[in-house]
Order: structure tokens, then C-alpha cells, then sequence
């Protein structure tokens, strides 16, 4: 078999199991919501236009961004009711799908009740039947094929956008198509799409036996739909309920790269040897990250000083790298009760970087060299350089101004510049493929950009507990700059490609 | 039986969107009686048939059924005691017959057994066979599903019988059988009906009193003999002409050589 679909495969079940609990809490919530918004709505004209709107109106608002909005927004609320609500994971995720599943739900049982038969709903007055027996006797019954089918759609809606929960910090299918769209890895892409759909194809499909049953007034059908659907949601359920006694396990962190798949793969490693339960949370943005773990829903992951420096603490200065690491030692301590617990030995520097070919024939050898032609260059960036804090500093220390600048994410940020689509890239230091692909950094004279040392940060829960500290200070300082541009190489590169774990234990064989 | 005021209504008045729908109609009707309410489209016959069971609350008056005030009754345990049969049916279509018929008497909790030989004895009434018990409602004619309709209305033997229209969309061959059938149960059952109609000539010959509303306002009501002898004004006299006409040029063109 494929090494990286049998990685994608052995990845498989806790990723569905966490993918079917969610969307199946979602749509319950929706549906618990939604049909007594609808019945409560359907009679009442001034309600059901601005309802309906404003289901509507979330269904607008990118999936993406409304998983990613629940974050603050939690945070906050925690922050003002002094409420302890987990801002990562589970929770926004649920709220966010909720709402999205809302709208067909919304939609379809205002119109099952509105098209029913004024004469069938005047004679059940007319029996003698009360406001509950007329509407679970008749007006339910007889809408039932119709909310239904509104339920159908919700499902598939929420199947598939609880792939983008991943963002967030919630475990679902997504984790495959995220994390191999990061290292290239495509066929863990197509692994974690194909679920995903399955598992659309078989809910609509149970959800469709329940329609057909209900509309053909057969039992039965209707009890074997529900049935399975019932054992599925339990058979997701019944394992995380037996690991849910053994405690609260580790959380581990990381951002949305390979050289964080790597590293959290090894930290997990270490910790699960030392006889820690783990759990990853992957594909974090870099702000997400460590709000995530001040507030303990992380207990580890990898940070670089100059982000924490500029991000987290606002500084725009650029001390010496071990000025700047203590300072944040203390700071972060101070504020937050999170420990930095060492650097692992390199640096993961923004450089800016090009095709050394290129880089000649201009005459370019730093920055300054660049900012004199950068009007009629072009500049591949990742996601997150052109708002960081750390693209102004140099923007403005070098008066840097390109004739475009485009986003990619990092995979396709290399390509565009082996393609000659961008000439200037947004590079990382410890990235395997600037060697690889043969291309010079610019050297950074006046030290606008400030250091990277990749350090390894813990929650205050994690930073309380000495026996986790030891199990991973062995990689303190351990990690040279050549060995992990090798390992991220490994899983980056497009032939003989490493799983981001394969490649976690090729770094550790060589620590040991 | 002999109870002369067995369903009272005393100024029941009722306004929608400004206009007077009802204005101020008093009644008496004895038990056993058989009261056709006629007159045009929009002259509130409908309206004031359901202030009796509550499906419209007016906003003046009273209505005493039995010398109880209807409002002291919750709506729908003084609605299972009243028949009601409109034309629209409405039978539930996702019922067969013995459910829909049965519906009442499983509403206030009857056990199965009674429920079951009360469908049986209820088929027989309305000239049903016993094999319509299992069958849906879309599958009837129109004049098998009033009938199942009527089955339903008088599933909790009620003693007052409220009716819209009940035989409105039939044909004129089933409409004249049906009406006939149901003169006879109401005389077998000694029921008290109150039937709106817009056509004089099934009122005439179903009914024993006519009562003709005309813009919310008892304008007659009197015995249809009363009423074919002249009795009224003029716009109830012009509503009693039709069928009188309509019947002397019938007779005309059969007595033509």
C-alpha cells in the first residue's frame, strides 16, 4: 500500500469520529433550534421575513470565516462573564455549524407548515383537537417529507463544512486535506475528501430512508433510517467516552506547516514515551496559536521569538536573540503563566529570498540591493507576511515596494517562484527547499527583521508539571538549523516524500 | 328535547378590518330543530356558525349551549361535543377511514376495542361497507369522503350538528341523496342542526326553519312553507323567487305538447 495513504488511512478514525460527533451535534442543535423557530414563525408574517433574512444572511457570511470569528468571540465572552468556556476546538465549531445548518431547516419547516391544507388544519379545530394534538397529529405528520428534506441538506451542508473545524483547533476530516495540502501530499488530500463525502452519501442516504418512510407511512423504513443513524452517532461516541476516564490528555499544538507537523509529531512522540496520553491540534493560525495556549486549550507547541516579540508582546524594537529570549521568558511567565521552556537550537527566520540565478543578474545580494528594483519585481508572500507586523518594519526600513504582491500558501509560494510568476518570495530559513531549490536569502543589514528561535512553549497546567518538562528538555538545543531544513525537506520535497511523522522520527534517531 | 332554548345566541356581534361582519344577531333554537342559515356570499352565515363552536370569538354577545355560556368550556373539549361538517372535508390524508373516523373518541382517550366497534356501528349509519374502514382518504369520491366526513362528526354522539356548506361541491345527484340521508340520521338521532347553505332550494326542502342573513342582520326566519307563501321583505322575498321560478318554468316546459 501507498506509505502516505496507509498514513492517511491509520490517521482515519479518530478524524471521523470526531468529524461525525460534530456535524451530527450540529445539525441536532439546528434541528432543536430550527423547528420551534419555524413553527413559532410560520403563523406570524412580522416574524418570518426578518428569520428567515437573518438565517440567511449567517448562510452568506464563508464558513471559513465564521468558524474563525466564534474564536474571539469566545474569548471574549469568557473574559467578560469571567466564564471559563474552551475558546478552541469543539465548542466554537459547534456553535458555527450550528447556525450554518439553521437557514434549511429554518426555511423548510415555514414552508411544510404554510403548504399544508387550510381544510385539513380546520377540521383538526374542528375535532376538538388542542394547539399540541393538532400540530403532533397533523401539522407535523403530514410536513414531515418536507422538513425532512430540509434537514437532508443541513446535513450535507454540515458534513462538509465541519472539514474547515480543523482551523479551529477541532479534529474532523479536514486534518487530512489541510495538513496534505501543507506538505503536498495529495493523495492525504483526496483521503480526507473522499470521507467526507462518504460520509455526506451515507447520511443523506439514511436521511432519504427516513423521507421515503414517512412519506409512505412505513415503519420499518423510517426505524431502520433512524436506527442506523442513531448507531453511528453512538458508535462515534462510545470510544471518547471510554478515553474521557482517563483524564484530560495533552494537548499539542501546531500551525499550519510542515516543519510544525514535525515538530509537534516529535513533542508527541517524546511525551507519549514518557506515558502521556496525547491529542494534536493542527493547523492553528499563528495569533490562534498562542491565545490557545494561555488559555490551556494547547499545552505544548512550538513558537519563534520574533513572532511572540512583535505579535504577542506588540515590540517593534529588534534586540539580540538572547536578550530577546529571556525578556520573553519573563514576560510571558508574567502575563500569562505560559513557560518557555528552551530553544530547540534554529532559527526560522522570514528572509526574503530569490532564484540565485536571478538574484545575479540584478545584482542583488541584500535587501538594499532589492529595494533599488523591487518597483519592477513581483513578491510571492505566505498567507499571513504581508499583515505582520515584521513585513513593516522592513517595508519601511528599506523603503520596499513592489510592482505586485501576491498570498499563496506556502507550498505554491516555492512554485511561483520556480515558475517565474513572483521573483522575491517570503522564505523561511529552516525551509528545506531554499537549498533545494537553490536560492540565496538576502542578507538583512540594518536588522529590520528580528529573530526566529524556534522555542518550545508550555500552558500554565503544563508548566505546572516537572515530569513533562524533563520528558521533553532533551530536544533543547538539539535541533541544528541543517537537521531540520532536512526534515522539512523530507516531507516537502515531490518525490520519495515523508509523512511529517516519518520524518519526526528520523529527527529523534538522530537526537538519541 | 323540548328544550326551547337549547343553543341561544343573544347580540353576537362581530367586526373584521372595520366592517361588520355580524351585527348584534340574537337566536333561539329548541332542541330537535333543523335550521338552515342562508343568504348571498359575505353575509356572515359562516361567521356566525363558527362563533357556536368557537372556531371565530365574537366580540359582543353571548352563546349559551344547553344554558351554559360556550366560553366557560375550553375550545376544544366544547368542540368534541359539537359535530362539525364543512365542505371542504378535510379529512387527514395520512389516516385511513377508521382513523379518521375514530379520531374524536381517540382524542379523549377511548380504549381501542370501543373505538373500533364505534367506526363499524358509524360506517353503517352513513351507508358505508365495512371494507372503506381500511382505505385512504384520497382514494374515495367526493361523495364517499363527505360521508366519511359525516361518520367523524358524529363519531362522539353529539347532540348539536354544525354544518358549512356540507354537500356544496357534489354533484347534483349525490348532493340530493346525501342531503336526504342526512335529514333522516338527524330525525333517527333526534340531533339539533344548524346548516349554512347558499342554495334556497336544498334549504327548503331539508330544513324546518329558514333563517336569511343578509349583511350580518336576521332580515327572516320563519318555516319554509311561511317563507314560499310570501313572508319578508323584498330582498328575502327575491331569495325564496329563485326556486320558485326556476320550479314553475321546469313544470312549463313539461307541460309543452
Amino acid at each position: 500500500m501507498n506509505p502516505s495513504f496507509a498514513s492517511a488511512v491509520a490517521d482515519l478514525p479518530p478524524l471521523l469520529r470526531g468529524h461525525v460527533l460534530l456535524s451530527g451535534a450540529a445539525i441536532l442543535i439546528a434541528v432543536a433550534m430550527g423547528l420551534p423557530l419555524a413553527l413559532w414563525a410560520a403563523g406570524r408574517a412580522r416574524v418570518r421575513m426578518p428569520l428567515v433574512g437573518l438565517a440567511g444572511l449567517i448562510q452568506t457570511v464563508p464558513a471559513l470565516a465564521l468558524l474563525a470569528l466564534f474564536y474571539p468571540a469566545l474569548l471574549m465572552f469568557d473574559r467578560a462573564t469571567g466564564a471559563s468556556l474552551p475558546a478552541l476546538g469543539f465548542l466554537p465549531a459547534l456553535i458555527a455549524l450550528s447556525l450554518y445548518a439553521l437557514l434549511p431547516i429554518l426555511r423548510n419547516g415555514i414552508a411544510a407548515l404554510q403548504g399544508l391544507d387550510p381544510a385539513v388544519i380546520e377540521a383538526a379545530d374542528g375535532v376538538g383537537m388542542t394547539r399540541r394534538q393538532r400540530l403532533f397529529l397533523v401539522e407535523l405528520p403530514l410536513g414531515a417529507p418536507v422538513i425532512l428534506a430540509g434537514i437532508r441538506t443541513a446535513a450535507v451542508w454540515t458534513i462538509g463544512a465541519a472539514t474547515l473545524a480543523t482551523t479551529v483547533g477541532q479534529p474532523s476530516l479536514g486534518n487530512l486535506i489541510f495538513s496534505g495540502l501543507q506538505t503536498e501530499d495529495w493523495v492525504r488530500v483526496l483521503t480526507g475528501c473522499a470521507a467526507s463525502v462518504a460520509l455526506a452519501l451515507v447520511a443523506d442516504g439514511l436521511l432519504a430512508l427516513v423521507e421515503t418512510g414517512v412519506a409512505r407511512r412505513s415503519k420499518p423504513l423510517i426505524w431502520t433510517g433512524a436506527g442506523l443513524i442513531v448507531l453511528g452517532l453512538a458508535a462515534a461516541l462510545l470510544p471518547s467516552a471510554g478515553a474521557s476516564e482517563q483524564g484530560r490528555p495533552i494537548v499539542v499544538g501546531a500551525k499550519n506547516f510542515s516543519e510544525q507537523y514535525i515538530l509537534a509529531s516529535a513533542i508527541s512522540d517524546r511525551l507519549g514515551a514518557a506515558g502521556y496520553r496525547t491529542e494534536r491540534r493542527d493547523d492553528l493560525g499563528s495569533a490562534v496559536a498562542y491565545r490557545a495556549l494561555a488559555a490551556g486549550d494547547i499545552d505544548v507547541y512550538v513558537d519563534y521569538t520574533g513572532t511572540l516579540w512583535t505579535n504577542v508582546l506588540g515590540r517593534r524594537d529588534t534586540p539580540p536573540a538572547d536578550a530577546m529570549r529571556v525578556e520573553l521568558t519573563r514576560r510571558l511567565a508574567a502575563r500569562d503563566g505560559v513557560r518557555l521552556l528552551g530553544a530547540l537550537g534554529f532559527e526560522n527566520a522570514y528572509a526574503l529570498a530569490m532564484r540565485r540565478d536571478r538574484a545575479k543578474a540584478l545584482g542583488i545580494a541584500s535587501i538594499a540591493d532589492l529595494a533599488r528594483v523591487a518597483p519592477r519585481l513581483t513578491l510571492a508572500s505566505d498567507i499571513e507576511f504581508l499583515n505582520r507586523p515584521e513585513w513593516r518594519a522592513v517595508a519601511s526600513a528599506y523603503g520596499l515596494r513592489f510592482a505586485a504582491a501576491r498570498s499563496y500558501n506556502p507550498t505554491f509560494m516555492y512554485r511561483a517562484l520556480t515558475d517565474g510568476s513572483a521573483d522575491v518570495v517570503s522564505a523561511f530559513s529552516s525551509d528545506g527547499r531554499v537549498a533545494a531549490l537553490d536560492l540565496v536569502t538576502l542578507a538583512d543589514p540594518k536588522h529590520a527583521l528580528p529573530n526566529y528561535d524556534a522555542v518550545i512553549l508550555l500552558s500554565p497546567r503544563a508548566a505546572k508539571d516537572a515530569r513533562l518538562a524533563a520528558a521533553l528538555q532533551p530536544l533543547i538545543g538539539r535541533i541544528p538549523i541543517a537537521r531540520m531544513r532536512e526534515a522539512n525537506f523530507m516531507v516537502d520535497r515531490d518525490t520519495g516524500k515523508k509523512t511529517p511523522a516519518e520524518a519526526a522520527a528520523w529527527l529523534l534517531s538522530n537526537i538519541r | 328535547m323540548d328544550d326551547p332554548d337549547f343553543l341561544r345566541l343573544d347580540g353576537v356581534g362581530k367586526r373584521r378590518g372595520g366592517r361588520l361582519v355580524l351585527d348584534g344577531v340574537s337566536l333561539s333554537v329548541p332542541a330537535g330543530a333543523f335550521v338552515a342559515l342562508v343568504g348571498p356570499s359575505g353575509s356572515g352565515k359562516t361567521t356566525l356558525l363558527k362563533t357556536i363552536n368557537r372556531l371565530v370569538e365574537p366580540d359582543t354577545g353571548t352563546i349559551r349551549l344547553d344554558g351554559k355560556d360556550v366560553r366557560a368550556t375550553p375550545a376544544p373539549a366544547l368542540r368534541r361535543r359539537i359535530g362539525y361538517a364543512f365542505q371542504g372535508i378535510g379529512l387527514f390524508p395520512h389516516m385511513n377511514v377508521a382513523e379518521n373516523i375514530g379520531i374524536v373518541p381517540s382524542l379523549s382517550g377511548a380504549p381501542a376495542a370501543e373505538r373500533a366497534a364505534r367506526v363499524a356501528e358509524l360506517l353503517d349509519l352513513v351507508a358505508l361497507g365495512p371494507d372503506f374502514a381500511a382505505r385512504a382518504p384520497r382514494t374515495l369520491s367526493g361523495g364517499q369522503a363527505q360521508r366519511v366526513g359525516l361518520a367523524r362528526a358524529l363519531a362522539a354522539r353529539p347532540s348539536l350538528m354544525l354544518m358549512d356548506e356540507p354537500f356544496g361541491a357534489l354533484d347534483p345527484l349525490t348532493r340530493d341523496e346525501l342531503g336526504r340521508a342526512y335529514r333522516a340520521l338527524h330525525d333517527r338521532l333526534g340531533l339539533t342542526t344548524i346548516m349554512v347553505t347558499h342554495d334556497m332550494t336544498e334549504a327548503l326542502l331539508l330544513a324546518d326553519r329558514i333563517v336569511v342573513l343578509i349583511d350580518g342582520r336576521i332580515r327572516a326566519d320563519a318555516a319554509p312553507a311561511a317563507l314560499l307563501a310570501g313572508h319578508g321583505d323584498e330582498a328575502v322575498r327575491a331569495l325564496v323567487a329563485v326556486p320558485r321560478l326556476q320550479a314553475e318554468r321546469i313544470a312549463a316546459l313539461g307541460a309543452r305538447p
